[in-house]
């Protein structure tokens, strides 16, 4: 499989969206696995690098899902395909980055991905759309559980799995959902919602992990600590943290419908109209609204049928996204004019928001 | 306080001072200006101590001789400089290290989850083979050849149990 031919499939994440993915949007959990006897990627020479790159590969490549999969070294990318990829959720910045002798196997619906050679030597993600920890953790316990026929992990019956960082050790999982919390940024409650979580064992990042900004008012959610208790546990622990959440979206939604509904419809309608018609639109600036009709999805201003579109844009506004499908590289001030141009195009046809169901309920 | 605390990190005069409770244990940490500038600390969204805590831990203990890993000849200085390990035999190298570190960044100090039974099984199995066959050298260096006849039996037997089943 190439990875054109990767991208025109339709993936887990692009082509999944409905009514059930409205606040999470997806569910993610990677497992970190090194190999025993073997010196971690970071401290280990080219030489050895190459050989377990080698190894690992044959390794992911020889099980069921990803026997007809993308099967590459990082060297053999272009930086774009390695955007897109990143935009994907499929590969992690950090393995970009690296060093030679770094690769990725995907199965070919993108819902499994295995880096090799990033911080771990196995780097094993599974990504469902919606709310889905359950089935994510049997999704990557079977592959990791095939992988072991092959390869000899290291591990220790007190530490668990062994991690190049100790904040890994033990089960060296990381659950996490991606969020859509548009209700509580403009309520101004999502510091107190980040502390609250934080206290709970729990971490919240922005859209590509560390470091990156919640634009689109989407978040990730995860599991901090990996040691002392079981997949099952952690799974579980989040889940219901994520519940919550869940919960509190819903009741800012409701809260500001019943304070100010003409405030938050006109943030909707202009978006829509900003959409429609502006010829400069940046990454960002693209997300945040993408983001507000999405919310209006929700609150059944635009009908359901187009949640897809707006779910599908989320990732082709990305520069990566825009430029493959111009083919051409283009610098990021041309780039706001093509991703503007193509969101004229998709929102030229893309229905009115009708208020006449909301406004009935409302104070004014 | 007599000696003014100084920052985790880089030892300078620490001004920053953060109480944080995670899995209902305290955990503190003093930095400098710069450093808490730098940490991020003074953004308290997506802030967590867990990472500062991972080099913090590190610092008050310049302990007796430079600790190396026989392994992959890591150095308590590398961990330092990277946060990350050289090898997994490392963790057993720089034991003193790890153990006080991992005291509050996790939820317990021992593993509870899944273990890799198929890897241990085969791990045990070559461990076996390797212990009989250093057994039947000697047998026959020795001329026990009863023992050496019995050695090269269980060798057949477990080296049957190793080979790789058929492709599934």
């Amino acid at each position: 499989m190439t990875i054109d031919s990767l991208i025109a499939t339709p993936s887990e994440l692009t082509d999944s969206s409905n009514s059930k993915t409205a606040i999470v949007l997806m569910t993610r959990i990677r497992l970190a696995r090194n190999l025993s006897s073997n010196v971690f990627p970071g401290w280990a020479k080219p030489a050895q690098r190459e050989e377990i790159l080698t190894t690992c590969r044959h390794a992911v490549g020889a099980t069921a899902p990803m026997r007809r999969g993308l099967n590459v070294s990082v060297s053999e990318l272009t930086e774009l395909e390695k955007q897109i990829l990143v935009e994907r959720h499929l590969i992690s910045r950090e393995l970009c980055g690296t060093k030679a002798g770094a690769g990725v196997v995907i199965s070919r619906d993108q819902a499994l991905s295995v880096m090799i050679n990033e911080e771990d030597h196995l780097r094993i993600q599974v990504l469902r759309a919606g709310f889905q920890l359950k089935k994510a953790w049997n999704a990557i316990n079977d592959l990791d559980t095939a992988l072991e026929d092959q390869l000899d992990y290291a591990f220790s019956p007190t530490l668990g799995y062994m991690t190049a960082c100790p904040t890994n050790l033990g089960t060296a999982m990381r659950a996490s959902a991606m969020m859509h919390l548009p209700a509580l940024v403009i309520a101004n409650q999502m510091e107190k919602v980040v502390r609250a979580v934080n206290q709970l064992g729990m971490v919240v990042r922005g859209l590509f992990g560390e470091g990156s900004d919640a634009s689109g008012s989407i978040f990730q959610i995860s599991n901090q600590t990996t040691l002392g208790e079981s997949e099952e546990e952690i799974i579980k622990r989040l889940g219901s943290v994520l519940a919550s959440i869940i919960e509190h979206e819903l009741n800012a939604r409701e809260k500001l419908i019943e304070a100010d509904a003409g405030k938050l419809f006109d943030k909707i309608g202009r978006a829509y109209g900003i959409l429609q018609n502006s010829h400069v639109l940046s990454s960002t600036e693209a997300m945040n609204l993408l983001s507000l009709i999405r919310l209006g999805i929700d609150l059944n201003l635009f009908p359901e049928a187009s949640r897809p579109v707006v779910d599908r844009l989320f990732i082709e506004a990305q520069p990566g996204h825009l430029q493959h499908t111009q083919k051409a590289e283009f610098e990021p001030g041309q780039r706001d004019l093509i991703r503007a141009t193509r969101l004229r195009a998709e929102f030229a046809n893309f229905t009115r928001p009708d208020y006449s169901s909301r406004t009935a309920a409302g104070p004014n | 306080m007599a000696n003014p605390l100084k920052c985790d990190l880089c030892s300078k005069p620490a001004t920053v001072h953060l109480t944080q409770i995670v899995n209902n244990k305290v955990h503190k940490v003093d930095l400098c200006e710069e450093c808490a500038q730098a940490k991020g600390v003074t953004d308290p969204s997506g802030f967590s101590l867990a990472d500062l805590l991972l080099k913090a831990s590190l610092n008050p203990a310049p302990t007796a001789g430079a600790v190396r890993c026989e392994q992959c000849g890591f150095t308590q200085a590398d961990f330092k400089k990277h946060g990350r390990f050289g090898c997994p035999q490392c963790y057993e190298a720089f034991r003193s290290i790890v153990d006080p570190m991992l005291d509050g960044m996790h939820k317990g100090p021992v593993h509870r989850g899944k273990v890799p039974q198929k890897a241990l099984a085969r791990k045990s199995l070559h461990d076996r083979l390797a212990k009989l066959e250093l057994d039947l050298t000697e047998a026959i260096r020795t001329e026990r050849y009863e023992d050496a006849a019995r050695c090269r039996d269980e060798i057949n037997q477990v080296k049957q149990a190793v080979a790789p089943k058929p492709a599934r």
